[in-house]
C-alpha cells in the first residue's frame, strides 16, 4: 500500500476512535443537571427529555473497548502499512497451523509412503483413513458409498475409463482428468444420430433398430471408431469408455444416448495435487484400488 | 374534531404505509416460513425453478426488509417528523410519489427475483433498472423529510429525527455507491467493482444497511413511541447525543468483519473487527435510553402490550448487540462464520428488534392516524406478543445450537488428522433444527395474521360490538 494511503488510514482510524473519547469527555463535561428536570424542550405536547448522566458501568464498558481497540491495533495490523508488534497475518497464521499438522499426522503417512499401494490396499489402518480422505475430498461427486452417479464413474464397478493401475489412479487424482466426448450433431445430421445411437445400443446388447443399426455400423467406423474402438471397448488412453459394456457414464435410454452423441459431453475430475500431500494421495490411492481388488488374490493383478 | 394542527397532518401516506407495512410483513415471513420449509423438507421446491431457495432466498430478504421494514420506517417518520416539528408533510404530492414509487419497486422485486434476474450481491440483487427506481424515491424521500424539518415549528430538532436524517442520507450514499454498474440489457449488469474490492464494497453496504436502515431508522422509531407509549421523558439527552454520533461514525468501519480469513488484506480484517467491539456501548446506549426511559412506569408493561413489543425489542437490541461484536471476534468468527449462527444472529435482529419494535409502533399508530379510541382488541395484542415471542425464542435457540455444532463438526479431526465429518453428515445432524426453526417462523407468520385481522377490525367502520369494545378499553385505560 502507498504510504500517503497508509497514512490516512492511520489518521482517520485514530481520529474515530479518539472522537468517541472527547464525545464522553464533552457529556462529563456538561454541568450535571438535577435529575427531575427535564431539558425544557417538549415535542407533540408531551415529549421530553431528562437528562441523566451517563450510567456508570456504561462509561466503563465503552473505555474498555476503546482501550482494547487500541491496544489490538499496536500487536496486531490494522493501522495501515504497519504489521503490530506481534508480525501477526492470516497467511502466516495459515502456515504455522499446517506445520503443527504436519507434525503431529505427518509420520503417519509417512510411514505409508514406503509400502506399495497393493500393500496398503491390504492394511485397515491405511483405508481407514483413505476412506476418510475420500469422505472429505471424493464422496461429494463420487458418492458416499463410492457407487458414483450420471456424469461421475462408479468407483466399485471395476470398470475403468483411465485404468485401475495405482499409477494410473494416482495420475487421476493429482492431475485431474478432463473427458471429453465432441458433439456430432452438426456432422452426423439428425438421421445420422438416430442410426449411430442403435448401432451403439447394439453394441452393449440393449434392444436397438435393426433397419438402422447397419447404416450406423458405418457411420461409427468413420466417426466414432478411433476413439472408441472398433469393437467399441473403448480406450484408456483417451479415457474413451467401453461402449460394449453394460456400464454406462451417463444414461443409456435413446435419447441420453442420443443428446450425446449429437451435443458431445464433458466430463471434468479436479485436479488434487495441490490440495493433498502425495503421501496422503498415496494412501487415497489405495483406498480406491481396494475398493475393486477387495481379495488379495486379486491385488495388483488385474488390468482391464 | 376541534381544528387544530393535528387534523391538517397529512395522515394518508402514513396509513398508505401502515397498511402495506401489515401485508408486505405477512408476504416475506410466509417466504421465509416456506424456504425453512425447504430447507427441512427440500421436496417443497417442487422442481419449479422459480420456487427454488436459491431464488426465493432473496425475494425473502428483500420483502422483510426493504418491503416490510421499508414500508414501516417510511410511515413512522412521515409520522414522526410531522408530529415532533407541528408542521404537516413538505410537499404532500412528492410524499404521495414515494409511496407509489416504494411500491413499484416491491412489485418489480417480487417478478424479478423469482425469475432469477438479480446481481448476485446480497441485499442489493435488483437489477439496475429498480436501483435507479429506488434511488428517485429515496431522493423525493430525503427532500420531503428534509422539507419537514426545515419547515418545523419547535426549534430543537427532535432526537428521532436525528437517526432518520442519518438514515436516509447514508442510505441513499450506500445504494448508489454498492449498485454503479455496466447494463448490457434490460435485465443484465455488471458491477463495476471486481475481486475482493468488490466484496470490501458489498459488505462495507451491507453492514451498513445494518447499521442504517436496520439500526439507526429503527432507533428512530422507538425514540418516538417509547417515552410516547410509556407517557415518559427520555432517560438522558446526552447519552443520546453521545451514543447518536458514536453509533453512526463507528458502524461506517465494521463491514470487513463479514470477510475475516478471506483475500481481505490483514489491516481491514482488523479494522473491522475492532470497530465492531467499539461499537457495543454506542449500540446499548440506545438500549438504555429506551428501556430507562421505563423507569418509574414499569407498571405498565402488565397492561399495555403494545408496550411489551415495544420493550423487548429492546431486550433483543442489546442481546442481538452484543452477539454481534462477539461474533466479530477473529477467533469466535472462525468457528461461527457459514454456520447457521450466523442466520440466528441476523433473525434475533431481524425478528427480534425490527419486527418487534415496528409492530408496536404500527398498533400504537394504527388508532391515531384512523382516528380510533383504541386498537379493536388489546387481549389479541397480547396474544400476537406472546406467539411472536415464543416463535422468536424457538428460532434463535434452535439456529444457536445448530451453528455451534456445525462449526465444532467441520472441525474436528481424527486421529490422524483427516477431518471427522464430511459436509453433509452436518446438514443430516442439522434437521431437526431446520423444522424447529420452521415451527417458530411459523408462530412468528400466524402473529402477522392477528395482526392483520386485527387492525381490519379497528379500521372498518364501526359496527356496534366493535364500538363497543372502543369504550370499555377507553373506560379501562
Amino acid at each position: 500500500m502507498h504510504s500517503g494511503w497508509s497514512i490516512f488510514i492511520i489518521v482517520i482510524t485514530l481520529a474515530n476512535v479518539l472522537a468517541c473519547w472527547w464525545l464522553l469527555y464533552w457529556a462529563k463535561s456538561k454541568k450535571k443537571d438535577n435529575d427531575s428536570e427535564t431539558t425544557g424542550h417538549v415535542w407533540d405536547e408531551d415529549l421530553k427529555e431528562y437528562n441523566n448522566p451517563l450510567p456508570r458501568w456504561w462509561l466503563g464498558l465503552f473505555n474498555i473497548t476503546i482501550v482494547f481497540a487500541l491496544v489490538y491495533l499496536m500487536l496486531y495490523p490494522g493501522l495501515g502499512n504497519f504489521k503490530g508488534i506481534l508480525n501477526w497475518s492470516q497467511a502466516g497464521q495459515y502456515n504455522t497451523e499446517l506445520e503443527t499438522a504436519e507434525a503431529r499426522y505427518g509420520e503417519i503417512f509417512r510411514a505409508y509412503a514406503s509400502e506399495t499401494v497393493e500393500v496398503l490396499a491390504e492394511n485397515p489402518d491405511a483405508l481407514k483413513s483413505g476412506h476418510r480422505l475420500f469422505i472429505n475430498y471424493c464422496a461429494t461427486c463420487h458418492g458416499s458409498d463410492a457407487r458414483g452417479a450420471p456424469g461421475f464413474p462408479n468407483l466399485r464397478d471395476n470398470d475403468w475409463l483411465y485404468g485401475n493401475s495405482p499409477e494410473a489412479i494416482k495420475t487421476s487424482i493429482i492431475q485431474g482428468r478432463n473427458g471429453i466426448m465432441p458433439g456430432w450433431g452438426a456432422a452426423l445430421g439428425e438421421d445420422g444420430v438416430e442410426e449411430v445411437a442403435a448401432y451403439v445400443k447394439s453394441l452393449s446388447g440393449l434392444p436397438y433398430r435393426l433397419d438402422l443399426a447397419p447404416e450406423g455400423k458405418k457411420k461409427y467406423m468413420q466417426f466414432c471408431a478411433a476413439c472408441h474402438g472398433t469393437t467399441g471397448t473403448g480406450n484408456q488412453m483417451l479415457g474413451a469408455p467401453n461402449l460394449a459394456d453394460d456400464i454406462w457414464l451417463y444414461r443409456n435410454d435413446l435419447e441420453s444416448i442420443k443428446s450425446i452423441i449429437a451435443n458431445g459431453a464433458q466430463g471434468g475430475m479436479p485436479a488434487h495435487g495441490d490440495l493433498l500431500s502425495a503421501e496422503r494421495i498415496h494412501v487415497l490411492t489405495a483406498y480406491i484400488y481396494a475398493l475393486s481388488n477387495p481379495s488379495s488374490a486379486d491385488a495388483g493383478s488385474k488390468q482391464q | 374534531m376541534p381544528e387544530t394542527a393535528h387534523s391538517t397532518y397529512n395522515d394518508k401516506v402514513v396509513r398508505q404505509f401502515a397498511l402495506v407495512t401489515v401485508l408486505w410483513g405477512i408476504v416475506g415471513m410466509a417466504v421465509g416460513v416456506l424456504i425453512a420449509a425447504q430447507l427441512a423438507w427440500p421436496a417443497l421446491n417442487f422442481d419449479l425453478p422459480w420456487l427454488t431457495y436459491s431464488r426465493l432466498r432473496p425475494l425473502h430478504t428483500n420483502a422483510v426488509i426493504f418491503a416490510f421494514g421499508g414500508c414501516a420506517l417510511f410511515a413512522t417518520s412521515y409520522h414522526i417528523v410531522q408530529r415532533t416539528c407541528q408542521v404537516p408533510l413538505a410537499f404532500p404530492k412528492l410524499a404521495a410519489f414515494t409511496f407509489w414509487g416504494w411500491q413499484a419497486v416491491i412489485l418489480l422485486a417480487a417478478i424479478t427475483l423469482p425469475l432469477g434476474i438479480t446481481q448476485s450481491k446480497e441485499y442489493a440483487e435488483l437489477e439496475w433498472p429498480i436501483d435507479i427506481l429506488i434511488t428517485i424515491v429515496w431522493v423525493v424521500y430525503a427532500i420531503v423529510f428534509f422539507g419537514t424539518i426545515a419547515q418545523r415549528k419547535v426549534k430543537h430538532i427532535y432526537v428521532a429525527n436525528w437517526f432518520f436524517a442519518a438514515y436516509v442520507i447514508t442510505v441513499a450514499v450506500l445504494h448508489i455507491v454498492n449498485n454503479l454498474a455496466i447494463p448490457v440489457s434490460l435485465t443484465k449488469s455488471y458491477v463495476i467493482y471486481s475481486g475482493t474490492v468488490d466484496a470490501m464494497v458489498q459488505w462495507w453496504y451491507g453492514h451498513n444497511a445494518v447499521g442504517f436502515f436496520l439500526t439507526a431508522g429503527f432507533l428512530g422509531i422507538m425514540y418516538y413511541f417509547v417515552p410516547k407509549q410509556a407517557g415518559r421523558p427520555i432517560y438522558s439527552y446526552r447519552l443520546s447525543v453521545v451514543h447518536f454520533w458514536a453509533l453512526i461514525s463507528i458502524y461506517m468501519w465494521a463491514g470487513p468483519h463479514h470477510l475475516h480469513y478471506t483475500a481481505l488484506p490483514d489491516w481491514a480484517q482488523s479494522l473491522g473487527m475492532v470497530f465492531s467491539l467499539v461499537l457495543l456501548a454506542p449500540s446499548w446506549g440506545g438500549m438504555i435510553n429506551g428501556i430507562m426511559t421505563l423507569s418509574g412506569a414499569w407498571h405498565k408493561l402488565r397492561s399495555d402490550p403494545i408496550l411489551k413489543f415495544l420493550i423487548v425489542s429492546l431486550s433483543f437490541y442489546g442481546m442481538s448487540t452484543f452477539e454481534g461484536p462477539m461474533m466479530s471476534i477473529k477467533t469466535v468468527n472462525a468457528l461461527s462464520h457459514y454456520t447457521d449462527w450466523t442466520i440466528g444472529h441476523v433473525h434475533s435482529g431481524a425478528l427480534g428488534w425490527v419486527a418487534f419494535i415496528s409492530i408496536g409502533a404500527i398498533y400504537a399508530l394504527i388508532p391515531k392516524v384512523f382516528n380510533r379510541p383504541a386498537m379493536y382488541s388489546s387481549k389479541l395484542i397480547d396474544l400476537h406478543f406472546w406467539i411472536s415471542t415464543i416463535g422468536v425464542v424457538l428460532y434463535i435457540a434452535s439456529m444457536w445450537i445448530a451453528g455451534v455444532m456445525q462449526g465444532l463438526m467441520w472441525r474436528e479431526v481424527n486421529q490422524d488428522g483427516t477431518l471427522t465429518y464430511s459436509f453433509i453428515e452436518s446438514i443430516a445432524r442439522t434437521y431437526p433444527y431446520y423444522i424447529v426453526r420452521f415451527a417458530g417462523g411459523l408462530l412468528f407468520l400466524l402473529g402477522m395474521f392477528l395482526m392483520a385481522f386485527n387492525i381490519a377490525k379497528t379500521i372498518m367502520p364501526g359496527r356496534g360490538a366493535a364500538a363497543m369494545k372502543y369504550e370499555t378499553q377507553a373506560q379501562a385505560a
